[in-house]
């Protein structure tokens, strides 16, 4: 696994940063952490876990991201971070 | 149609608050290559999880012939999509080429049918083969001009009047109506120029248009008032449809109302003015049954 980024820090969205760990390990920065940190760390690992990917240390940036954005970009870093895509070629 | 780029979380979470008839999230141009797969996933997270009421939701992918097209394809259709969008389309074979794809996954998931296809005509060679994209798949609802690439084509510019962009205008509406599909016009993108844009709109809904592509929220309004029948032209069309129907029980199919003949062209402009009176919300579907 190389260390690989996805979404950015505009408003709505969610910048998600993978890289090399030992089990699954997300820190998490949101305005909203205090009412929202414990679904949006649960929607990451899901999504990693849906993946495939037991061992990875994830940073993520919040700006308001929707439960699919966040989806979204974490996939989206997974696959850049592993090299296998989601979908067929 | 509103088109809203792939690869903006935000807008797309809040775009049908603004309420276009349609709304376009786009794969193709708005996002660079370095962004395609993470653009492919969120319109793909987005379709499943946003509820979009009744908003029609298309998605424009890229062309088969890169490497992204075919990629997009299963991530929209497996995310339900109503109506793929086919960017640069020139030839009748590409919507085969497309259709086939969709039939793919659609077989894998078991949803055969259900997604439907608009053709974008952006250059020369597609206005020319024009009716026969529109007519290539029985999932082809509507084919719709890019005048920016199809200007380009031509060795011309884009100018206020839109003269440049005449001939493809009749083209596509022609083409469309003898295949019986929809038609839809370009985007105009200036948006500092709100009196020029509601020239154009008057100008393609005269040209017989079904629709404007607009690229922000603020064109919905200018669009709807256009394309809205005046309270005068409902009651004309009522009074038409009303005598027809006498007619029609007395066994004629011509009329005349307040001295002027009235046929089945008559009656099929009339129907018209009050099936876009419903569809923009001024008179009750109920009221006309």
């Amino acid at each position: 696994m190389k260390n690989s980024i996805a979404g950015t820090l505009e408003s709505g969205d969610i910048m998600v940063t993978i890289g090399p760990g030992e089990g699954l390990q997300v820190d998490l920065q949101s305005s909203v952490a205090a009412q929202f940190g414990r679904q949006i760390k649960a929607v990451i690992i899901q999504t990693l876990e849906g993946l495939g990917v037991k061992d990875a240390h994830v940073q993520a940036v919040d700006k308001g991201a929707l439960d699919c954005t966040i989806r979204a970009r974490v996939t989206a870093a997974a696959v850049r971070a592993t090299g296998k895509d989601v979908w067929k070629d | 149609m509103m088109f809203v780029p792939g690869n903006n979380p935000g807008m797309m979470a809040d775009a049908h608050i603004y309420g276009p008839d349609s709304i376009m999230l786009d794969l193709e141009d708005s996002v660079t290559m370095a962004e395609k797969d993470a653009a492919r996933l969120l319109v793909h997270n987005a379709l499943k999880s946003i509820d979009y009421g009744t908003t029609e939701m298309v998605v424009r992918i890229n062309p088969l012939n890169t490497p992204y097209g075919k990629k997009d394809v299963e991530a929209v259709v497996k995310a339900g999509v109503d109506v793929i969008r086919m960017p640069k389309t020139e030839t009748a074979d590409e919507v085969r080429e497309l259709e086939a794809e969709i039939l793919k996954v659609e077989t894998e998931i078991g949803r055969v049918g259900e997604t439907k296809i608009m053709a974008a005509i952006e250059s020369a060679l597609g206005v020319v083969n024009a009716y026969a994209i529109a007519t290539a798949s029985k999932r082809m609802m509507g084919i719709a001009l890019g005048a920016e690439d199809y200007s380009a084509n031509l060795k011309t510019n884009r100018t206020p009047g839109g003269a440049e962009l005449l001939l493809a205008r009749e083209q596509i509406v022609v083409a469309a109506r003898a295949a019986g599909i929809a038609c839809f016009d370009t985007v105009y993108s200036n948006l500092d120029d709100m009196e020029t844009f509601r020239k154009e709109v008057e100008l393609i809904k005269t040209l017989g248009f079904d629709g404007k592509s607009i690229i922000n929220p603020r064109q919905i309004e200018v669009v709807n008032s256009v394309f809205t029948p005046t309270e005068k032209e409902i009651t004309k069309a009522r009074a038409v449809v009303a005598a027809i129907k006498e007619a029609q029980a007395k066994g004629s199919g011509v009329i005349s109302l307040n001295g002027k003949m009235v046929d089945r062209p008559v009656v099929l402009r009339a129907e018209r003015t009050i099936a876009l009176a419903v569809a923009a919300g001024v008179i009750d579907k109920e009221e006309v049954q």
